[in-house]
C-alpha cells in the first residue's frame, strides 16, 4: 500500500513538474522574443523614424514615415469597410436568424473564414481587384484587410448580442417599439462595449498582417497617399528590409517591428480592459 | 489656448506634408533587376537633387520587372537577362544597355579574408551542383594551398526569384562546367540542385552575411557596400583575377554592340588576361509606342542624364559606364524608334 | 408615442398619422432586416468568391498538369515551351512542418493549460495567462525575423550538430536527423511554428477545461485522487472532443502560416529525408514566387493556394464539428 501511495505521489509530482516546465517553456520564448524585439528595435527609435521616408539602400539616414502612414491608412479603411458589414451580419445572426438553418451555415462558413490562411485572401483580392484594375493599389490592400476583419466582427457581434438578456428586448417590444429600433437602440447599447472590443481585436489582427498585402498593395519607397497606386506599409517594408545586408535597413526593420508589436499589443490590452470593465459592470 | 496651437500647427504640418508631396514634379516608375539597384538609387538621389524629378524603382528582380513592363504597370523594366530581338518584336519593345557590372562570389568562412579564396569555373559549378559538399574538398584545396579551410559543409545560397543575375551566373557555369550545362542549363530560374533560396541580390548578401560557411553570388556593389568576403577567380585565360574595375572593363572591352539586335550581349567568360569572368550588362526595356508618352519622355531624360553625367558615380561603385560610341547608338535608337508624341 | 392617447385615436387625422407611422416603421423594419440579411449573406458570397476566383485562376494549371501535379516533385518554371511544375515539395514541407509543430506544441500547450487551471497559485494565474496570450498577439512577421536572426543560428550551431551526432548510428532516425545542418531548414521553421500556435492550444484547452463540472472534479478529489490522476482520468476524457477540436484549429492555423515560415525554411523544392535540410511550404512558395510569376507558373501557384484552402477547410470543418459535439454534450 505504502509503495502504491508513494508511486502515485511520485507520478503526481512528475506530472506537475512537466506542466510547470511547459509553462516555463512558453514564457521563456515570449521573453526571448520580446527581449530581442525591444533591444534591437529601441536602438533605432527616434523622431526621424516617424518623419523621414524610407531610404535607398546603403543610406545612413531615413525613416518609416510613408510605411507608417500607409499602414494606418489601409488598416483604418479596411476596418471601416469591414466593420459595418460584420456588424450587420452579426446582428442578423443574433437577432433575426438565431435559429434558422441558413444561420447555421453562415456561422459555420464564418468560422472557416476566421481561420483561413491570409495568403489565400491575398490571392482572392489579386484575382478580384488587382487584375481587373491593371495594377497594385492601396485600395486592393485595404479590401484584403477588410475581408479579414469581417469574420472577426461577425463573431464578436453575434456573441455579444446573444448575451443581451431577452427581457430587455421583450420589454421594449411591449412598449410598441418596432424590431429595428429594438435592435438599434436597446440591444446595441447593451452590447456596445463588447462590440467595440471585437472591433479593436480585429484592428489589432490586421495591423500586423503581411501576407495579404504582398500582392495587393505591394510597397512604395516614396511618400504616397493615393489609394489607387501602390502604397508603402510597415509589414511589407519590414519584410523587404530585414533580409537585406544593409545595416541601416535592418535597423529600420527592427524598429518598425517594434512599432507594430507595440500598436497591436496596446490594442489587445485596451480591448481586454474594456472587456473586463463590462464583466465587472 | 494650448489646444488651439496644437490643432493649428498640426493642420499646417499636415498641409505642408501634402503640399510637399505635390512639389515632386515628375515621378518615373520602373521595376526590375536588383543587380543595378545600388547605382540606380545613387543616380536617382543625384537626379532628384538636380531636377526635382523622382525615380520610383522597385527592385524586385529581372523576372518581375519583365512581367511588370509587359503588364504596362511601369514606364520601364530593367533586366540583366536581355530579351532576344524576336521577343522584343513580339511585345513592341525597345531594349538598350544602361550600365555594366560584375557578379562576384561571396563567402562567409572564419579567417578567410576578401580575395584570399580562389575558385575556378569548374569547381564553382561543382559546388553549386552539390557535387562538392565540404570546404576542405580536394578540388578547392588544390586551388588554395595557403588557406586554412574548415571541414564544414558548404551552405550554397542562390536566388529563389527569377533573376537576371542568375541568368548570367548560370550562363557562366554552363560555359565552364560541362556537367552544369547538361544537367541544369541556363536561365533566370533554374532547378537548383542544392542550397537555399534568397530573394534578390540583397537576400543572397544578407543570407551569406548571416550564415557561416556559406557561399553566394552577388553584384560587386553589394559585396563592397557591405564588406562581404569576395572570392578571386581563374578566368578564361587561366589567370587569377580579383574583382576590380580594371578587370571588369577588360572584359567589357570585348563587347560588340549592335543596335538592330536590341543590343543583346552576354559578357561572361570573356578572353583576356585581366578579364573578370562574370561581367554582365544590365538593360532597360521600354515600349516603342508607349501609352503614356509623357512618362516615357521623362524616363528617357533620366537615362540621358545618367549616360552623360552618371559615369563617375557608377565607377565609384565599380560599375562600368557604357562607352561613348554605344551611347551615341542608343540615343539614335531613341530618336528613331521610341515615339514621344 | 405620447400623442397616441385615447382621444387622439378617436380622431380621424390621428389614425392616419398612426397608420403612416406604422407603415414607416414597417418600411424601416423591412429595410433593416434585409440590410442585415444581405450582410450575413456576404459572408457566404466571400467564401464563394474565394473558391471561384481560386478555381478560375488555377484552371490553366489544372488543365495542363491534371492530377500529376500532386505527385510531381520537379518545379521548373522556366522550361519552355511548357514548364514542369509539381506540388510534391510544398505539400511535403507543409505536412512535415505542421506535424512537427503540433508534436511540440500540443503537449506543451495542454501542459500549460493544466498548470493554469489546476495548480497555479491564483495570484499568478492572471498574469501568466495574459503573458501566454501576448504570444498570440505578436504579428507573425516578427516570429519570422526572430527565428531568422536568433533561433536559427542557435539551433544550427548547437542543437542540430548534437542531435545529428546522437542519432548517427541509429537506423531509421539517422535519416530523419541527418546533416549537414542548415540554417534555413524544415526543423527551424517547425519550431517557430510551434511557438506560434502554442497560445491557441492553451487558450482552447483552458476554455474546455473550465467546462468540466466542479462536482466531477471534487468527487474525484474526495476519493483521494492526486491532481494528475484527476487530470488523466476525469478532465481529459471529459473534454476529449473539445481538445481534439482545439488541436485541429491550431493545425489549421499552422498549415496556412506564411510569414513566420518563409524567412527560415530555405525555399528549396528538393525533398530530402532529413528535417535539418531546407524545404518549402505551400504558403512560402506562393509568397516567394507570386510577384514575378506569369502564365502557367502563376496558375500553378494559385492552384497551390486552392489546395491549401481546401486542406484548411477540411481541417477546420472537422474541428468545428468536434467542438459542436462537445457543446451538445453539455446540453447547450
Amino acid at each position: 500500500m505504502e509503495a502504491l501511495y508513494k508511486s502515485r505521489i511520485r507520478k503526481d509530482r512528475t506530472t506537475k513538474l512537466l506542466c510547470l516546465g511547459a509553462a516555463a517553456f512558453g514564457l521563456t520564448w515570449l521573453t526571448l522574443i520580446l527581449f530581442t524585439l525591444f533591444s534591437k528595435g529601441f536602438a533605432g527609435l527616434s523622431l526621424d523614424v516617424f518623419i523621414l521616408t524610407t531610404p535607398p539602400p546603403g543610406s545612413k539616414t531615413g525613416g518609416l514615415a510613408n510605411a507608417i502612414v500607409g499602414s494606418v491608412m489601409m488598416t483604418t479603411i479596411g476596418v471601416a469597410i469591414g466593420t459595418p458589414i460584420g456588424l450587420l451580419a452579426g446582428t442578423y445572426l443574433a437577432e433575426y436568424g438565431r435559429h434558422e438553418k441558413l444561420s447555421f451555415y453562415i456561422r459555420f462558413i464564418n468560422d472557416i473564414l476566421l481561420a483561413a490562411p491570409s495568403i489565400v485572401i491575398g490571392l482572392f483580392i489579386y484575382g478580384l481587384i488587382v487584375v481587373p484594375m491593371g495594377g497594385f493599389s492601396g485600395f486592393a490592400g485595404s479590401l484584403a484587410l477588410a475581408v479579414i476583419v469581417i469574420p472577426v466582427v461577425v463573431r464578436t457581434t453575434e456573441d455579444m448580442l446573444n448575451l443581451v438578456p431577452n427581457q430587455l428586448r421583450e420589454a421594449a417590444s411591449a412598449m410598441g417599439l418596432p424590431r429595428s429600433i429594438v435592435i438599434r437602440k436597446i440591444a446595441y447599447k447593451a452590447a456596445r462595449t463588447g462590440i467595440i472590443t471585437g472591433i479593436l481585436l480585429a484592428t489589432g489582427r490586421v495591423a500586423g498582417e503581411t501576407a495579404p498585402l504582398l500582392f495587393t498593395a505591394l510597397s512604395n519607397q516614396f511618400w504616397n497617399v493615393n489609394l489607387m497606386k501602390t502604397m508603402a506599409n510597415l509589414p511589407v517594408t519590414i519584410n523587404n528590409f530585414v533580409q537585406s545586408p544593409y545595416q541601416y535597413w535592418q535597423q529600420l526593420a527592427w524598429t518598425g517591428a517594434l512599432i507594430i508589436t507595440l500598436a497591436v499589443l496596446t490594442l489587445n490590452i485596451v480591448a481586454r480592459v474594456l472587456g473586463s470593465e463590462r464583466k465587472a459592470s | 489656448m494650448k489646444f488651439n496651437t496644437i490643432l493649428s500647427s498640426s493642420l499646417i504640418a499636415g498641409m505642408a506634408m501634402f503640399g510637399l508631396s505635390n512639389v515632386q514634379a515628375a515621378e518615373i516608375t520602373g521595376a526590375g533587376a536588383t543587380f543595378p539597384y545600388p547605382i540606380y538609387s545613387k543616380w536617382a538621389d543625384a537626379y532628384k537633387t538636380e531636377t526635382n524629378n523622382a525615380l520610383n524603382y522597385a527592385s524586385v528582380g529581372s523576372g518581375a520587372g519583365i512581367k511588370q513592363i509587359q503588364a504596362k504597370t511601369v514606364t520601364f523594366g530593367a533586366t540583366d537577362a536581355p530579351l532576344t530581338a524576336q521577343e522584343l518584336a513580339k511585345d513592341g519593345m525597345a531594349q538598350f544597355p544602361m550600365v555594366m557590372g560584375a557578379i562576384v562570389m561571396v563567402v562567409n568562412i572564419d579567417g578567410v579574408k576578401p580575395g584570399e579564396l580562389v575558385l575556378d569555373g569548374k569547381t564553382l559549378g561543382d559546388i553549386y551542383l552539390g557535387a562538392i559538399k565540404t570546404w576542405d574538398n580536394d578540388a578547392i584545396k588544390k586551388l588554395n594551398a595557403n588557406v586554412k579551410l574548415p571541414s564544414a559543409a558548404i551552405t550554397v545560397v542562390r536566388r529563389s526569384d527569377g533573376s537576371g543575375t542568375s541568368f548570367n551566373f548560370t550562363d557562366y557555369l554552363a560555359k565552364v562546367n560541362a556537367d552544369w550545362k547538361s544537367k541544369i542549363g541556363v536561365g533566370q530560374a533554374v532547378e537548383w540542385p542544392a542550397g537555399v533560396g534568397a530573394k534578390g541580390n540583397e537576400g543572397i548578401a544578407g543570407n551569406v552575411a548571416q550564415t557561416k560557411n556559406s557561399i553566394g553570388y552577388v553584384e560587386y556593389a553589394y559585396a563592397k557596400q557591405n564588406n562581404l568576403t569576395y572570392v578571386s577567380m581563374i578566368n578564361a585565360a587561366g589567370k587569377k583575377v580579383s574583382p576590380s574595375l580594371a578587370g571588369f572593363q577588360a572584359a567589357a572591352s570585348n563587347a560588340q554592340w549592335k543596335s538592330e539586335e536590341g543590343f543583346y550581349q552576354i559578357l561572361t567568360n570573356q578572353p583576356g588576361d585581366a578579364s573578370w569572368p562574370m561581367t554582365a550588362a544590365t538593360f532597360i526595356l521600354m515600349y516603342k509606342d508607349p501609352s503614356d508618352k509623357a512618362a516615357s519622355a521623362e524616363a528617357l531624360k533620366f537615362f540621358g542624364w545618367a549616360y552623360d553625367k552618371g559615369g563617375k558615380a557608377a565607377e565609384e561603385l565599380d560599375y562600368i559606364p557604357m562607352p561613348a560610341n554605344v551611347v551615341t547608338m542608343v540615343k539614335a535608337m531613341w530618336a528613331k524608334d521610341i515615339k514621344s508624341k | 408615442m405620447s400623442d397616441l392617447t385615447v382621444s387622439a385615436m378617436a380622431d380621424l387625422t390621428a389614425s392616419t398619422d398612426r397608420s403612416r407611422a406604422l407603415s414607416a416603421f414597417k418600411l424601416s423594419d423591412k429595410t433593416f432586416y434585409w440590410l442585415t440579411r444581405i450582410s450575413a449573406l456576404t459572408v457566404l458570397f466571400i467564401l464563394g468568391g474565394i473558391i471561384l476566383s481560386l478555381i478560375v485562376g488555377a484552371w490553366p494549371a489544372m488543365k495542363t498538369f491534371g492530377f500529376d501535379f500532386l505527385i510531381t516533385r520537379r518545379w521548373a518554371p522556366q522550361l519552355s515551351p511548357s514548364p514542369i511544375l509539381g506540388a510534391l515539395g510544398p505539400i511535403y514541407g507543409t505536412i512535415v512542418t505542421s506535424f512537427i509543430a503540433m508534436l511540440i506544441a500540443v503537449p506543451v500547450g495542454i501542459g500549460i493549460a493544466v498548470f493554469l487551471t489546476e495548480f497555479c497559485p491564483p495570484s499568478l494565474r492572471r498574469s501568466i495567462a495574459i503573458a501566454i496570450e501576448l504570444l498570440a498577439g505578436i504579428p507573425s512577421i516578427i516570429y519570422g525575423m526572430w527565428g531568422f536572426f536568433v533561433l536559427a543560428p542557435f539551433m544550427t550551431d548547437y542543437f542540430m550538430p548534437a542531435v545529428i551526432a546522437i542519432f548517427e548510428n541509429v537506423p531509421v532516425l539517422n535519416v530523419i536527423f541527418a546533416g549537414p545542418p542548415s540554417y534555413l531548414s524544415l526543423f527551424n521553421a517547425s519550431l517557430v511554428l510551434a511557438i506560434m500556435i502554442l497560445p491557441f492550444i492553451t487558450a482552447i484547452a483552458r476554455d474546455v477545461f473550465e467546462t468540466v463540472p466542479h462536482m466531477l472534479k471534487e468527487s474525484a478529489y474526495g476519493l483521494g485522487c492526486t491532481t494528475s490522476e484527476v487530470v488523466k482520468n476525469i478532465i481529459i476524457p471529459f473534454t476529449r472532443t473539445g481538445i481534439i477540436g482545439g488541436i485541429m484549429l491550431a493545425l489549421g492555423r499552422a498549415l496556412g502560416e506564411t510569414m513566420a515560415v518563409t524567412f527560415i525554411i530555405g525555399n528549396s523544392f528538393q525533398i530530402s529525408g532529413s528535417i535539418f535540410s531546407p524545404g518549402t511550404t505551400i504558403s512560402a512558395a506562393i509568397a516567394s514566387e507570386f510577384a514575378e510569376a506569369s502564365g502557367v507558373h502563376m496558375s500553378a501557384l494559385i492552384l497551390l493556394g486552392l489546395l491549401l484552402f481546401v486542406l484548411t477547410f477540411i481541417v477546420l470543418a472537422a474541428a468545428r464539428y468536434m467542438l459542436a459535439r462537445l457543446e451538445m454534450k453539455q446540453g447547450k
